[in-house]
């Protein structure tokens, strides 16, 4: 048993700096067993090596699997958490 | 008594104890472990968790921008697929120094294939690799030290991450083996007013714990020094710390002859800093980075906004507002997206904004209306100005806009060899210094193993300045300086001596440039320049001009 989702990334700097690591907080701290995964590449979302692999810009397409705890409600969350833009002007 | 030599940034003096920073340490040899699988995995869990703790508390004590970078790291230390890329080697006999240094290799050539901003994690995932080899080998992390007391920093030279976590409480000076007056090290060195001296070779020889002063405005290291040169190093640190808060005097020489000192801002954040160090205005404000993290050029409304905040800071003085510059080397996708092989000769600066004339007068627009809105003295001007014929489209463009005093960057060697007929066409001339030497000398300014061409004291670009200024003197339209070269104190003397009116740097180096001025009088500035002008390389120049310096 899994879910998935699909998801279009709207941080103008993608996954990349900051927002991978926020995101990568997020999935480990989800209890869930979460998989990120652009085209053909699938990685370990708790892996920060892994999620900035992907190279992940703004406007991508990423799938989201999450496996075990309460897979909707991580799901939920990291939606959300990708399609805000988490970047401050600096 | 020896004294080592080097380039000296600034006019600081310190004194202390030297603390040298570690070298990475060697490579881990493949060998075999004479532990099992098990205890070797332990070790490398325990060494792991030490390194991103530290790493973690790190990035507590520098917060910002440093934080995050620092977390990230503690991340990737603790990472998931990199610790099975670990384990994989440690169930093969290896040992963990060794396992460590194969898997963090591994990721670190995935992260440089991908190139861009992953291309520079690389760096990042080499660092935390070798701090977790030096804690299985039981030795201090490599980066700066922390010998718990104020010393003297003593390096090869220093990385950008080092220099983010410089407890400017604990280092008193800077000290590189390696490294010229533009190297990355110099610049940070300037912009945060520590005491430093570069590309000291014989540096090499100093020792943990050793006595030293470093005087920059001399360019000397000295090693051991006797209580006589203790004291009077303490004098002049003393009495410099006083000029530093006397109240600011507006940039003068000491007949009089004015100098303003202007300063250098890439964004409406540090202007109250630049007002407070006292700077009578801006020379040079940057416009890219309303421009740099954006897909599409922001409207009108949104840069007459970003340009206003800035304006107000500086009431009825002069801000010159400079054009987008950008190019291939700071892409944007929407000003120029075709793959160049030489970005610095490309599409760039004036050019760019020429091919896409919609971005430059939006630009316009929203600087006349900012403009209308404050009491500032708005004077623009264009980047990367190649020939006459720009300059006048530019001038002419810019007023139709409603802006009164517009000019153009010299940076090329061709528009500052051209310098008399350009002044008769716009109103002002700005030199940048670190573009021009980059042209003048054929030396990519970014690459480090022509660093030692990036010297705007070689005597071409000296000759270049004095073609302009002279134009200057002759239309008596105003030259000013806006790059490095400004914020070099004895060089900035040697700028007015050419016939440079303005000199614009970052805020932190105008109080060294202020003191500097007030020693010479203009003759004498000029005596210093021609000085420096008959020398025949970048070294004999320098020299020559603080031989002149002590004559006058």
């Amino acid at each position: 048993m899994s879910s998935t989702r699909t998801v279009t990334v709207a941080s103008s700097q993608g996954l990349h700096a900051r927002p991978a690591k926020l995101f990568v907080e997020a999935a480990q701290a989800s209890g869930a067993q979460v998989t990120i995964a652009k085209g053909e590449k699938s990685v370990n979302a708790a892996s920060i090596l892994g999620v900035l692999s992907l190279g992940v810009e703004k406007n991508d397409q990423v799938v989201l699997t999450a496996e075990g705890g309460n897979e909707e409600q991580t799901l939920e969350s990291l939606e959300q958490f990708l399609t805000t833009d988490h970047d401050e002007a600096s | 008594m020896p004294e080592l030599s080097g380039i000296g940034v600034g006019r600081g003096i310190a004194a202390g104890p030297v603390a040298r920073m570690s070298a990475p340490p060697p490579a881990p040899a493949d060998e075999a472990s004479a532990l099992s699988a098990d205890a070797e995995t332990q070790r490398v869990q325990v060494a792991v968790a030490e390194v991103a703790a530290e790493l973690e508390a790190r990035g507590r004590t520098a917060g910002g921008m440093a934080r995050d970078v620092l977390e990230a790291q503690a991340m990737m230390a603790q990472d998931p697929n990199l610790y099975d890329a670990v384990a994989t080697r440690l169930k093969a006999g290896k040992t963990g120094e060794y396992a460590v240094h194969e898997a963090f290799a591994e990721f670190r050539a995935t992260l440089e294939a991908l190139g861009g901003y992953l291309g520079e994690r690389a760096s990042d995932l080499s660092d935390v690799s070798q701090r977790v080899i030096a804690s299985l080998r039981g030795l201090p992390a490599p980066g700066i030290p922390d010998p718990g007391h104020p010393f003297i920093l003593v390096a090869e030279d220093l990385a950008p991450a080092d220099t983010a976590l410089l407890n400017l409480d604990q280092v008193l000076a800077l000290v590189t083996i390696q490294g010229g007056p533009t190297s990355h090290t110099a610049i940070l060195a300037r912009e945060k007013s520590i005491t430093a001296i570069v590309g000291v070779a014989e540096a090499e020889s100093l020792l943990e714990g050793q006595q030293v002063i470093v005087d920059a405005g001399a360019g000397a290291v000295i090693a051991d020094p006797t209580q006589e040169q203790l004291d009077e190093a303490e004098a002049r640190r003393a009495a410099r710390a006083a000029e530093a808060v006397a109240p600011v005097t507006p940039g003068a020489l000491a007949d009089g002859t004015a100098v303003p000192l202007l300063a250098n801002l890439g964004s409406a954040k540090s202007s109250a800093k630049a007002v407070a160090l006292g700077a009578e205005g801006v020379g040079l404000f940057r416009t890219e980075f309303l421009f740099l993290s954006a897909d599409e050029a922001p409207s009108v409304e949104e840069q007459r906004e970003a340009y206003q905040s800035v304006l107000e800071a500086f009431p009825g003085q002069k801000v010159v507002v400079r054009a987008l510059d950008a190019g291939a080397d700071k892409p944007l996708s929407f000003l120029n997206d075709a793959p160049e092989e030489n970005p610095a000769l490309g599409l760039r600066g004036l050019r760019a904004l020429m091919a896409n004339e919609q971005i430059l007068t939006d630009q316009l627009t929203a600087l006349a209306q900012a403009q209308e809105n404050t009491d500032a003295d708005v004077w623009v001007m264009a980047p990367m100005v190649s020939t006459v014929e720009e300059a006048e489209a530019f001038t002419a463009l810019a007023k139709e806009h409603g802006l009164q005093t517009a000019g153009v960057m010299v940076e090329v060697p061709s528009i500052a060899l051209m310098a008399d007929e350009l002044l008769t066409r716009t109103d002002f001339a700005s030199i940048g210094t670190n573009d021009l030497t980059q042209y003048t000398m054929a030396a990519d300014r970014l690459l480090g193993s022509v660093a030692s061409l990036q010297d705007p004291w070689h005597p071409a670009v000296l000759r270049l300045i004095r073609e302009v200024g002279a134009a200057g003197i002759a239309s008596k339209k105003p030259v000013g300086v806006c790059g490095e070269a400004a914020a070099d104190p004895l060089l900035a003397v040697v700028l007015v001596g050419l016939g440079v009116n303005t000199l614009s740097m970052s805020p932190a180096a105008l109080a060294d440039v202020r003191a500097e001025l007030k020693l010479h009088t203009l003759e004498e500035a000029r005596s210093i320049a021609a000085a420096a002008l008959a020398a025949a390389t970048a070294a004999q120049a320098r020299e020559a001009a603080q031989t002149a310096v002590q004559k006058s």
